[in-house]
């Protein structure tokens, strides 16, 4: 049985809430980070180094590379771990600066409302991108 | 005359100056002062005061209490480095009065020598350099910082290896000067982490074999207030006098939160 602590030495803050969100936030950001690594620099390295660079793209080379999923999937991985990442970071952010309760909440309602929006557009995008219609 | 006694009187000093030491410069120490019931806020205040390379800089505050201006109000207690009742902010870092010595803080060459003194950010000031100091003894309370264990008590003391002992052996250190928590960025925010010094007490007791508190201690820094709060800037580690790796135990805490189940 557990023995009863002496009252007057207990906290005065609210009791830990058993939640391990920030603990899976924090994993999340280092898992992610590493993968950005991968992802981001693979995709730099194909877009802007090899085989012509920049010059190269055009409607065909976009169209050519999404009718492929994998690189629909590594598209779309890079889109969503990238934008939960930054917007992770931009909440501690937030938490870190953020002087009043109301700023704060504000704050973090623009954040997720512009998270949303990106993530459902580039997914949206990317399942439906149609290589059939006209290049202009 | 009258003009005197109403100086005497306001400064509350002793009366007359100590004579110079041999080879003591006069340094300016320039300090932030806040009297609550005149001033609205935080003023910075110069005083000359004759120092010896060896001084420490709570003896220069002492001349400047016994013999300038005795309003000035400061904590100080054993003056060597033990009790901890002295952090403030030294030349902009955090440090004890009574262990930074005055020839650490001379400018080169023929330059006037200014050492600024502050109040330990992130704390509410009573007055001058004396500040608060109950959200960081709350933080410190909140982690359960004394031994628990369950079940019968023992007929005798309770064993320990070398090894274990040597597991926790950093963070018994700590003099609870608040150098570290005042140090955190993250702390001077309003919101209410626990702050480096409180998360080093924890880890003193989560790695300690005797102890069988850890589980509730991890629940509680696991909290949103908790080591996630941490950016890892590591001015706590570069704040604490008493050397303590105090970046490293939070890391260490992170870790146990980890891979404890």
């Amino acid at each position: 049985m557990a023995l009863a602590l002496d009252k007057p030495r207990a906290p005065r803050r609210p009791a830990a809430r058993r939640s391990n969100f920030e603990l899976v936030s924090w994993l999340f950001m280092r898992i992610s980070g590493l993968a950005l690594i991968v992802l981001v620099l693979g995709h730099l390295l194909i877009m802007n180094i090899l085989d012509g660079g920049v010059h190269r793209i055009n409607f065909a080379f976009v169209a050519g590379r999404w009718s492929s999923p994998f690189w629909q999937f590594w598209d779309l991985s890079m889109l969503w771990l990238a934008e939960i990442h930054g917007g992770n970071g931009l909440r501690t952010v937030i938490n870190d600066y953020a002087r009043k309760d109301s700023t704060r909440f504000w704050l973090k309602i623009m954040l997720y409302v512009s998270m949303v929006l990106i993530l459902a557009l580039g997914s949206y995008v990317i399942f439906t991108f149609d290589a059939t219609i006209p290049a202009n | 005359m009258s003009t005197a006694t109403v100086v005497e009187e306001k400064s509350g000093a002793r009366s007359g100056q100590p004579p110079v030491a041999d080879g003591a410069v006069t340094v300016t120490v320039k300090i932030l002062r806040f009297n609550p019931e005149v001033d609205s806020e935080p003023r910075w205040e110069s005083f000359g005061v004759p120092a010896l390379p060896t001084d420490r800089v709570l003896n220069l505050l002492h001349y400047v209490k016994w013999y300038l201006d005795g309003t000035l109000t400061f904590r100080r207690s054993c003056a060597h480095g033990i009790c901890g009742s002295d952090a403030m902010q030294i030349n902009g870092v955090n440090r004890l009065a009574c262990k930074v010595l005055v020839k650490d803080l001379m400018s080169k060459g023929d330059k006037q020598t200014t050492i600024t003194v502050a109040p330990i950010k992130g704390l509410p000031v009573n007055k001058d350099l004396l500040v608060d100091m109950e959200p960081f003894m709350e933080a410190f309370k909140a982690v359960k910082p004394f031994l628990i264990t369950y079940g019968n008590e023992p007929t005798r003391e309770r064993i320990q290896s070398a090894a274990d002992r040597e597991r926790f052996d950093d963070t018994t250190k700590c003099i609870l000067c608040a150098c570290c928590t005042t140090s955190c960025p993250v702390f001077w925010n309003e919101g209410s982490y626990f702050g480096p010094a409180a998360i080093v007490n924890a880890h003193r007791f989560i790695f300690d074999s005797r102890d069988e508190g850890a589980e509730e201690r991890l629940d509680i820094l696991n909290d949103a207030e908790g080591v996630w709060r941490c950016r890892t800037t590591f001015n706590c580690t570069d704040a604490c006098p008493r050397g303590i790796q105090v970046t490293k135990a939070i890391q260490e805490v992170k870790r146990a939160l980890l891979f404890r189940r």
